[in-house]
Parts: C-alpha cells; sequence; structure tokens
C-alpha cells in the first residue's frame, strides 16, 4: 500500500514547478546570500577627528587609525560638530586630540586623547572603542621606541586561533545556515502538505479507506526527506563552490545527523498540519516556532550567554543540535563518537514529532 | 429473511449544544438503494458521515457491513466506498493514476488494478481520457469518474452524498444509470438528493427533517401516505414543518 501512497506523493511533486524552484532557490539563498548578511564583525565605523592641535603627532595618529579596516574617516571639525553627527548617525566615534599633545608627549608628559562612542549599537560602541584604544596604544608604544625609551620589560601576547585561523566569521555561520536550510524548507512543505489536502478535500477520500495512519504519514514523509537531503546536498554545494568550504570531518558524519534532523524537522511540520485546518493558519504557527526555535538555536548568538532558565529551554530546540553538530564536523571534523549526546537527541526529536504527527492525524472526528 | 447491511438505532451527533442528528434508526437492505432526503442543514451529511466511519456518534448505535461504526470504524472502511459531496479525487493526478492509488491503498494488486482500469475506462467511455489530469476534466465527468473510484474496489455498500449536484439532467440520468449497474451487482447504494425525481428511482427513501427521520417507505406508499402526486410534494409537506434555517 506504501508504494502506491509513494508514487502519488512523488508524482505531485514533481509536477510541482514552485516547489522545484523552491528547492533551487532557498539553498541559492540562504548559502550563498545569508552568509555576508549574518555577518557579525564591527567593520566600518565612521570615526570623526577632532584635531587641537594640528601637529606632526596628531596627523600621524589619524593617518594610524584611518589604514586600519576598522574605520572611515568622516571629517575633521570642531568637537560639537562631531557630536552633531554622531546624533545625525554620521559618526559612531569621536576621537577629540586636545591642543598640546605633541608638546606634552615631547616632554615626557602623558599625552592625552579623548575618546567617545555611539553606543546605541552596544556591540558596535564596546567593540569600536576597544579597536581605537588598541591603535593608540600601538601608536604610544612607537613612539616610544623612536625615542630609544625601552620601558619596563614588555609582554606581547600571541594568540593562534585554531579551526578558523583567519577568525572568518562566514566560516562559522554556514555550517549553520545550512541548518535554517533545512528547517525551513523541510518544515514548510510538510507544514503545507497535509492542510493542503484538507483545504483541497482530497483528505476526505483517503480519510474513509482503511489506509493506516502510520502509512500515510510514512508516505508523507519519505518523499519530504528525500526533498531534504537534497537541500542538504545543494546547499553543502553552493558552500564549496561559492565559498570555498568543505566540512574537515566526514560527509557521511553529517548524512547521519542530518538525516535523522530531516526526519525530525519533516515531523514537526507535519504536527503543525494536523493541527491546522487552513493554509494560512499552518503557515502563520509555523513561523511563530520556527522564529524562537531560531533565535534560541545558537545558531546567531552564543546559548552560554542566555540566561540560564533560557539555556536550559534550548535543550528542547532540535536545531541546536544539528548546529552544534554541523559546526563541529564543518570546523573541528568531529566524528560520530564525540557527538553521541546530539544523535541521541536528534533520533529522539524524529521519533517524537513523527509518533506525534501519527497520533495527531485523526482520520475520524 | 434479507440481510440487513447498515441498520442504525438511535444514532444521535451533537455538536455543542445543536444536535445536528437527533436519534435516528432504520435498515438498508442489501442490493438496495437507499435515498436519504433532506432540506440543507436536516443533518443527511452528518449523518453519512458517522456511517462511513469519519465521525464517531454522540450516542446510539449502529452497523454498516456487519461491522460496528463507533468501535471498528477501520474495518468499516474496508467494506464500503464513499463519494462525498466536495469533489474530493487529486486534480494534479491523472485518470488512471487516481484509480490505481485508491485501488493501491485498498489492497488490490497491480495487476488486477490495470485490468479493472481498463475495464471502467471502457464502461464510461473514457478511454480516451486515460492520460488526462483529473483537474482538466468537465464536472459531470469528474462526478462519475468519483462514483468509479468510490466502487472500484467492489464494496458491500456505497455512500453518495448529492453525487449529481450541479450536473447537468443528460449527465444525471447517465449517473443514474451507473448507480443501477452498480446495484445490480450487489452493491448497496445509500445516496443523498436534492432532486425529487431521482427519489423516485430510490427502492425506498427517508425524509429527514431538523435531524429526525419523518418518513420511511418506498416513494409509492409515501405518495399514498401523503396523498401526493408525487415525491415532490411528500417532501414539501414535510419540510415545510422544519424549524431550522437552511445553511
Amino acid at each position: 500500500m506504501l508504494k502506491y501512497l509513494l508514487e502519488k506523493e512523488f508524482k505531485q511533486i514533481f509536477r510541482n514547478a514552485f516547489l522545484l524552484r523552491m528547492l533551487i532557490i532557498m539553498p541559492l539563498m540562504t548559502i550563498v546570500l545569508f552568509p555576508y548578511v549574518t555577518n557579525q564583525e564591527v567593520r566600518n565605523l565612521k570615526l570623526s577627528v577632532v584635531d587641537h592641535d594640528h601637529s606632526v603627532f596628531s596627523s600621524r595618529l589619524i593617518r594610524k587609525a584611518d589604514a586600519s579596516a576598522y574605520f572611515q574617516l568622516v571629517s575633521v571639525s570642531s568637537y560639537a560638530q562631531a557630536l552633531g553627527e554622531v546624533e545625525s548617525g554620521d559618526a559612531d566615534i569621536i576621537l577629540e586630540i586636545p591642543r598640546d599633545f605633541e608638546r606634552d608627549m615631547q616632554r615626557g608628559e602623558p599625552g592625552q586623547v579623548m575618546l567617545s562612542a555611539n553606543s546605541v549599537d552596544g556591540t558596535r560602541g564596546a567593540l569600536g572603542s576597544q579597536y581605537l584604544s588598541s591603535i593608540i596604544a600601538d601608536f604610544g608604544t612607537e613612539l616610544r621606541e623612536e625615542a630609544g625609551i625601552t620601558a619596563s620589560p614588555q609582554l606581547r601576547l600571541s594568540a593562534t586561533y585554531r579551526f578558523n585561523p583567519t577568525l572568518d566569521y562566514k566560516i562559522f555561520m554556514i555550517p549553520g545556515l545550512i541548518v535554517v536550510l533545512l528547517t525551513l524548507l523541510c518544515c514548510a512543505l510538510t507544514a503545507l502538505n497535509i492542510v493542503g489536502e484538507k483545504e483541497a478535500g482530497t483528505i476526505e477520500q483517503i480519510n474513509v479507506t482503511p489506509v493506516p495512519k502510520s502509512l500515510f504519514i510514512l508516505g508523507k514523509l519519505l518523499p519530504n526527506w528525500i526533498i531534504g537531503l537534497f537541500a542538504l546536498t545543494f546547499g553543502m554545494t553552493f558552500a564549496w563552490a561559492i565559498h570555498g568550504l568543505v566540512p574537515a570531518g566526514s560527509l557521511l558524519t553529517i548524512l547521519l545527523f542530518a538525516g535523522c534532523y530531516i526526519l525530525a524537522a519533516s515531523g514537526m511540520g507535519m504536527v503543525i498540519s494536523n493541527y491546522s485546518s487552513t493554509m494560512q493558519q499552518a503557515m502563520f504557527v509555523m513561523f511563530f516556532f520556527l522564529i524562537i526555535l531560531l533565535l534560541t538555536s545558537g545558531l546567531f548568538t552564543p546559548i552560554a550567554s542566555m540566561p540560564g532558565w533560557m539555556q536550559a529551554c534550548t535543550v528542547v530546540n532540535p536545531l541546536k543540535y544539528l548546529a552544534e553538530v554541523m559546526r563541529l564536523v564543518y570546523l573541528k571534523g568531529s566524528g560520530t563518537g564525540e557527538m553521541l549526546p546530539q544523535l541521541f537527541a536528534l533520533c529522539a526529536f524524529a521519533v517524537v514529532f513523527n509518533v506525534w504527527a501519527v497520533v495527531s492525524y485523526r482520520k475520524s472526528l | 429473511m434479507e440481510e440487513k447491511v447498515i441498520w442504525a438505532d438511535g444514532l444521535t451527533k451533537s455538536f455543542g449544544a445543536f444536535t445536528a442528528v437527533d436519534h435516528i434508526s432504520f435498515e438498508v437492505r442489501r442490493g438496495e438503494i437507499f435515498g436519504f432526503l433532506g432540506a440543507n442543514g436536516a443533518g443527511k451529511t452528518t449523518a453519512m458521515r458517522m456511517l462511513c466511519g469519519l465521525s464517531l456518534p454522540t450516542s446510539g448505535r449502529g452497523e454498516v457491513a456487519g461491522f460496528d461504526i463507533a468501535t471498528q470504524q477501520e474495518e468499516v472502511k474496508k467494506h464500503i466506498g464513499y463519494m462525498s459531496q466536495k469533489f474530493s479525487l487529486y486534480e494534479d493526478l491523472k485518470v488512471w493514476e487516481n484509480l490505481r492509488l485508491f485501488g493501491g491503498i485498498y489492497g488490490l494488486k497491480s495487476r488486477a488494478i490495470r485490468e479493472k482500469t481498463d475495464e471502467i475506462l471502457s464502461d464510461l467511455g473514457f478511454e480516451s481520457e486515460r492520460n488526462t489530469f483529473v483537474r482538466a476534466l468537465p464536472l459531470g465527468w469528474k462526478q462519475k469518474l468519483a462514483f468509479s473510484v468510490s466502487i472500484f474496489h467492489e464494496p458491500k455498500v456505497v455512500f453518495l452524498d448529492e453525487p449529481t449536484g450541479g450536473v447537468d439532467p443528460m449527465t444525471r440520468r447517465q449517473f443514474w444509470e451507473l448507480i443501477y449497474r452498480a446495484a445490480d451487482k450487489g452493491i448497496t447504494v445509500f445516496v443523498t438528493t436534492h432532486y425529487m425525481d431521482e427519489a423516485e428511482y430510490c427502492d425506498r427513501v427517508s425524509i429527514m427533517v431538523d435531524g429526525k427521520i419523518e418518513a420511511l417507505d418506498s416513494p409509492r406508499a409515501l405518495r399514498e401516505q401523503f396523498r401526493a402526486e408525487n415525491m415532490d410534494d411528500v417532501f414539501q409537506q414535510l419540510a415545510r414543518k422544519a424549524k431550522r434555517t437552511s445553511d
């Protein structure tokens, strides 16, 4: 009997031009474009410099700041004007160099500069002033060395970044975005599927047949699983072709975990579909849950920085586990053995959601 | 004693305070064409859905093809066919694909399905439409196809919910020929309709008013009982008593 149900689903899928287009467009959007959008590095800060000194030292400092990739020099003006620019959003940080800056330093007195940062966006403000402080500190060291003052023993720090040596944000985001892709596609397709049959009335003809509920759900789940695997393949191919990113670990590991995850996400979609009576309702409910799940998945913000109770809530978020796995496999090359807890969690989600889908599918009211 | 294929005893369905079907009791014999009449909103569809195992009765009992409609719904479903009021075959599947899908669901083998499909298509004169998408068929053809799907697995009973709604008189006539043919094969037909000329084609009819069965007999006996010229007159006399507004 399953054979006939699968035959029907596949025919419907291949005749659905919209669905086939989505299967290409969604991986393309999420993997090709999103990595640039989800970049959280702070760059292109607009730096407004108020130079009262107009000396060799002050202009050297300004050039040094300008030379870094983080800052764009906006204007050199009065402090009041600079503040105005911060207010109008044309400047992020003000660097004020007082009169006699050069003279003080040449006399061996500490030179003083003032730094004010627009902290409406806290991260931008804090990181910006940190970058600028380190540029100023560097400048100080430079001057001391030129003057031949080798001050007290110095501590030099050298950091190596493992797994992502260039700290490229894209490399961190892409494995996560593959999770987003699988979630959106698999969840949306199944969420719309059963409720679509309700709207078309075809489910009535199915409900009056003796088809077992589990077979009907399985008939929906398997084709969707295959669609999900295609999406995974497309996503990973784009990641390689466009961003040159290939997993450090094995493809089979990814296949195993993502395979479980697709079952879970599809099951979740079917549960939503079973409880909805119109496609509109299903979409609304799905997006409500997806937004919560995405925000608490650790994909965009670290779970470790969330409050304790929220961290506890993320235990029931299937996205979290696959996000961890994808990053570990892509960046560290972890094997299945190191990620057994995630594997168990994903299997559990797959079983729970699909059993729930079978139970919540009502053939008789 | 003739075999009873359907019987209901005090069958009731309530939705909250509203009683859609109010203690109906009747029997249908094997091979009979049983007309289930009533105005819109009288409770016909609800009653039929209970008999098909799509809806659980609130109270009362009933059996279809020897199985309890409250506790053995999936058994009931194996032995019945159903054609809903709203066309419910897959529009994005071809004619033969719909037949194959439902044949397969009822457990027919691939080969049996192929033979049966050929037979049905030639009976209907549909051979040229075998590969047509169902969405492209005219309404009358869709209805005939839906009927053929509902009796594809040769059920004991077939439930038809306003099968001829919205089709022309010519097609209605052809449709009733199909119904007679099915009845000749021993399939019991349980049919709702709004057309009183169709009521005359039935062996027996029941007339529902406000969730209750107000009359049940052969068309001829009903005409005599109500001193009416035709079934339309019988229906009007009964329906006038209705308090529910039709939907």
